[in-house]
């Protein structure tokens, strides 16, 4: 089943809406991976809510998802992990160390207004030459 | 999707209450189904949700290795009932090309394939009781079970 992918602003919001398929997860990298250069979009938000289960194929699929993401020169944030996914993920021993997440959209959108804020500071001290 | 078959079974040393599931697993989206169908079934006996993530993830590891390993196999799912406690079985099982080095395939990060290489013995933490059977050139049997508290 394919994921709807929502732009929003700078964002790209793919809204995870029931169980998905090795293929699926695949689909919805490579297609998140594309948008982000059609759309120029500075962030991806992948909402897990509806997941029931995070398993080690899932966790790989998203660990990449988000490297290629910050390849391409945005930022990705994974939310919405639903408590007893995070009790499973942990006991599995699965991380997602590398990868922004956040309690729910709302949270995500935060994050990543804040990661944009802090790049703009960023990008203007580094262009001034260091004063 | 084919409806899964329910029958009646009667494990040695064991009294099984109702049901059984069989999921034919082929393709990666049978794992979805197997994950799927443990977790109702276990719905049935006082799991807490977390337990049945819990034995959702397992099968969905167990279901992947014989997707990725043997290509094709079945996934079965039996309530248990054992001196008066209640329990979920699950038996992956498949007639694919075995797991050489069992040992190291039970250790974290160990994979012949490019994955993470957590899915046994990360199964194996999830589940209360795991037993892995594997003869090279004839297949492999994983058997887990998970009790209710």
């Amino acid at each position: 089943m394919q994921v709807p992918i929502l732009k929003q602003r700078d964002y790209l919001i793919a809204s995870i809406q029931s169980a998905l398929t090795d293929a699926d997860l695949l689909r919805l990298r490579d297609d998140l991976v594309e948008q982000v250069g059609r759309f120029r979009s500075r962030g991806v938000i992948v909402d897990v809510t509806v997941l029931d289960v995070m398993d080690s194929f899932a966790v790989r699929t998203l660990s990449a998802l988000a490297h290629m993401i910050k390849l391409r020169g945005a930022e990705t944030v994974i939310v919405g992990i639903q408590p007893e996914v995070a009790f499973a993920m942990v006991q599995l021993g699965l991380t997602l160390s590398t990868v922004a997440t956040a309690l729910d959209l709302e949270e995500g959108l935060v994050y990543l207004d804040a990661r944009a804020t802090s790049k703009q500071r960023g990008d203007r001290r580094g262009g001034r030459g260091g004063r | 999707m084919p409806a899964p078959r329910r029958s009646s079974v009667v494990i040695a040393g064991v009294d099984a209450v109702d049901a059984e599931l069989r999921v034919p697993i082929r393709a990666d989206a049978d794992i979805v189904t197997a994950r799927q169908e443990g977790r109702r079934l276990a719905s049935q006996l006082d799991f807490t949700p977390s337990d049945l993530t819990v034995i959702a993830s397992a099968i969905s590891e167990i279901a992947r290795n014989i997707v990725e390993y043997a290509r094709s196999g079945e996934v079965s799912i039996k309530l248990l009932e054992k001196n008066g406690r209640k329990g979920v079985m699950v038996v992956a099982q498949d007639a694919g090309p075995g797991i050489a080095d069992i040992a190291a395939a039970l250790q974290d990060g160990y994979s012949t394939s490019g994955s993470l290489g957590l899915g046994l013995p990360g199964a194996r933490r999830l589940m209360d009781e795991f037993e892995l059977h594997s003869e090279l050139g004839h297949g492999t049997r994983v058997t887990m079970r998970k009790w209710a508290r």
